[in-house]
């Protein structure tokens, strides 16, 4: 293995990357295998399948994104975890270190959400400036990557306890697309990795490495190249432009708290859909006074999470469905759009399970006494699902800088979210189908759970067609900075149905392609 | 619920104990309900009185009747310190002037869970009553020697996953 690459401050012809997650990650090791020069800078530490934990607070005090954040809005987290809006990863390898591995193609129709749709009121609706056909291709590299199962010749994994409860109720009531899933976790060994021991403990870290992460993937390969420098505990503060309105690096509070600054030829932002809109609010300067790339005032606006919550279900007898992957199971009936229903776009129904501290802290946040506490009883004869589903664009659930500062003095995110009425009438139409799909195999009691903190954060940043509707073209390049990407799940312009990570990666490794040939034709 | 008395153990003995008592409880079916169990709180910066009620609250507010008092003892025991002593002296006066008010002579003295339950209730938005209730999420939730009451395996890693060991077992569908 090639040493990893070390690179001046002062060299400006890199290419900064902030984060090192599913997007940041992927165009990290994808322009590094291209020959391009990148610095990835990471606030988080570094940490392997050998360092990860399986134990539900311990990990997530090594894991989690920790640092303040304040929240607003009338959706149930802001009141029950007001500084923890959502479950995310601070580390190398990022969220793609937490996810669950579900790994879907948005649906053809998904990409044209107001066309197909309709307006829909009190909703900022907006078709993709790009379409399936377009993303196909780059699906297909992307599906490769991870080693997502059920496509490419590879076989899916085989159903826990827990996905066989699940499938029974759900053919029960006639559903037919049930299965367990495409999930990047290897149900046989692929690229390196080894198959899934049905260890449990997914949202961890995989100790054994079977789910494809960043962490130990992408990022240690675009080292291998020497292309690739990759500084962890590099907290960027805000991003430099000139007077011609390029950016020309970013400045960054280094593991000992010092202030650096990296020149840089082109940035990409993929902190996530806090911390993206975030660093490019903090950016605000005479000549974007409103923030960085944000003449149109949507940075931070249309911020999306999927419609989400869980349903539970108690039998008499034992189900463990903490044994195995933990959410290999899907049923994709429901994700069609069918305005029938009572709504637009559609929802993923797919296998979930908690351990009993993190079952106790969410199940119902706040309640106490019998009713509570006779459904934790029952933990060991519990199954668990959760609703994947789009949830509309809003203008004013957005992402802007709170009063409250970080330890570097920096404003943190304030997210503000109040549930659509689409959003209510299709979590209402899952709590349904969920619990009915627990009772046609007996449950003895169902518990339709509220959402956790946000783990599916998008838009922020959205893609348009048009400059004045979003931040970011077709290519996830600002509309208003030439040599200014982002590479996460912000530029989403709507959410679909499905779980994000597998569209991250093809957007990373198109925007990887794009990225190189314009350095390669002398346009950025 | 079991008398507590100063016994003059210390913190460390207390904890050895209550490992040691888990251990036997997870053995045998009808210790955890002993009435004679032996464990105790020692208490240095709080009132017996207080410690009581703390513990009785910690069961009443999550109350599972297949674990031992000394798993909630465990939970509330930080309470016991110079640092939290006002707090707990005002929380704990605050619910037995709210008991009085119910017509019980304090909380304690309520016997009927249902009696006491009512009384939280007319204090559960206070401060106190949340410190206490969210203490409890981990304190009592994340003590690993509780998990086997509820059936929960924890790590399993350590033995390979489940692979080969009934992640597929169920046999009743």
């Amino acid at each position: 293995m090639a040493q990893a690459a070390k690179f001046e401050l002062t060299d400006d012809s890199v290419v900064v990357i902030v984060g090192t997650g599913a997007g940041g990650g992927v165009l990290a090791n994808e322009l590094a295998q291209k020959g391009v020069k990148v610095v990835a800078l990471e606030a988080g530490g570094r940490y392997l399948p050998e360092d990860y934990v399986n134990d539900e607070w311990d990990s997530f005090g090594q894991l989690a994104w920790t640092d303040p954040r304040t929240t607003s809005g009338d959706w149930r987290v802001a009141k029950d975890f007001s500084g923890l809006p959502a479950w995310i990863v601070k580390a190398v390898g990022g969220t793609s270190i937490h996810w669950a591995g579900a790994s879907l193609r948005f649906q053809d129709h998904e990409w044209k959400a107001l066309s197909t749709y309709g307006a829909v009121d009190g909703a900022s609706l907006l078709d993709w400036p790009i379409d399936a056909a377009e993303m196909a291709p780059w699906y297909d590299k992307a599906e490769a990557k991870l080693g997502v199962t059920g496509v490419g010749g590879r076989a899916r994994l085989p159903g826990s306890n827990n996905y066989k409860v699940f499938e029974k109720g759900a053919l029960a009531l006639g559903y037919k697309d049930v299965h367990t899933g495409n999930m990047a976790i290897n149900s046989a060994d692929y690229d390196d990795r080894m198959a899934c021991q049905q260890t449990g403990f997914c949202f961890q870290g995989c100790k054994w490495g079977a789910k494809w992460s960043t962490a130990y993937t992408d990022i240690p390969r675009g080292e291998a190249t020497g292309n690739l420098e990759v500084r962890d505990h590099a907290h960027v503060a805000r991003i430099l432009h000139d007077d011609t309105g390029k950016v020309t690096g970013v400045e960054y509070f280094d593991k000992d708290g010092n202030l650096q600054m990296q020149k840089a030829r082109i940035v990409a932002v993929a902190g996530n859909s806090f911390e993206s809109p975030r660093l490019l609010l903090n950016s605000h300067s005479s000549m974007f006074p409103d923030g960085l790339a944000n003449q149109s005032g949507q940075v931070g606006r249309n911020y999306m999470r999927h419609t989400t919550g869980s349903i539970y279900g108690t039998f008499e007898k034992p189900v463990r469905m903490w044994r195995g992957t933990t959410m290999a199971g899907i049923i994709r009936d429901e994700a069609k759009h069918d305005p029938s229903r009572g709504f637009v776009g559609g929802y993923e129904l797919e296998t979930l399970s908690l351990g009993l501290p993190f079952m106790a802290a969410f199940l119902d946040p706040g309640n106490w006494g019998r009713e509570f506490t006779t459904a934790l009883d029952s933990y060991e004869n519990m199954a668990g699902m959760w609703i994947v589903g789009e949830d509309m664009p809003q203008a004013d659930n957005r992402v802007t800088l709170s009063d409250t500062e970080d330890k570097f003095g920096l404003k943190v995110a304030n997210v503000n979210f109040s549930d659509h009425p689409n959003d209510v009438a299709m979590r209402n139409h899952a709590y349904d189908r969920g619990q009915a799909i627990y009772k046609a195999v007996g449950a003895t009691r169902t518990l339709p759970t509220p959402p956790y903190p946000s783990t599916h954060n998008l838009g922020t940043n959205r893609m348009s067609e048009r400059p004045e509707d979003g931040v970011v073209d077709r290519n996830g390049r600002a509309h208003d900075v030439p040599n200014l990407f982002v590479s996460d799940g912000s530029q989403f312009t709507t959410g679909a149905a499905e779980n994000p990570t597998l569209t991250i990666v093809a957007l990373a490794i198109r925007q990887a392609d794009h990225i190189a040939r314009e350095m390669a034709a002398g346009n950025v | 619920m079991s008398q507590l008395r100063k016994q003059g153990l210390t913190r460390r003995a207390l904890l050895s104990r209550a490992v040691a008592a888990g251990a036997l409880a997870v053995a045998g079916p009808g210790f955890i309900a002993a009435p004679d169990a032996a464990w105790a709180v020692e208490v240095t910066a709080v009132s017996e009185h207080q410690m009581a009620t703390l513990l009785q609250m910690a069961r009443d507010i999550y109350p599972h009747d297949r674990v031992g008092d000394r798993f909630y003892a465990v939970a509330v025991k930080s309470y016991d310190s110079p640092e939290q002593k006002d707090v707990v002296a005002e929380g704990i006066a605050m619910l037995d002037e709210a008991a009085k008010q119910a017509g019980f002579d304090s909380y304690l003295s309520a016997g009927w869970e249902d009696d006491r339950v009512a009384i939280l209730r007319s204090i559960e938005d206070t401060p106190f009553f949340q410190t206490v209730r969210g203490g409890l999420v981990t304190g009592l939730y994340n003590q690993k020697d509780i998990w086997p009451i509820f059936g929960y395996e924890g790590e399993s890693f350590s033995q390979g996953g489940y692979i080969d060991r009934g992640f597929d077992d169920i046999d009743w569908l």
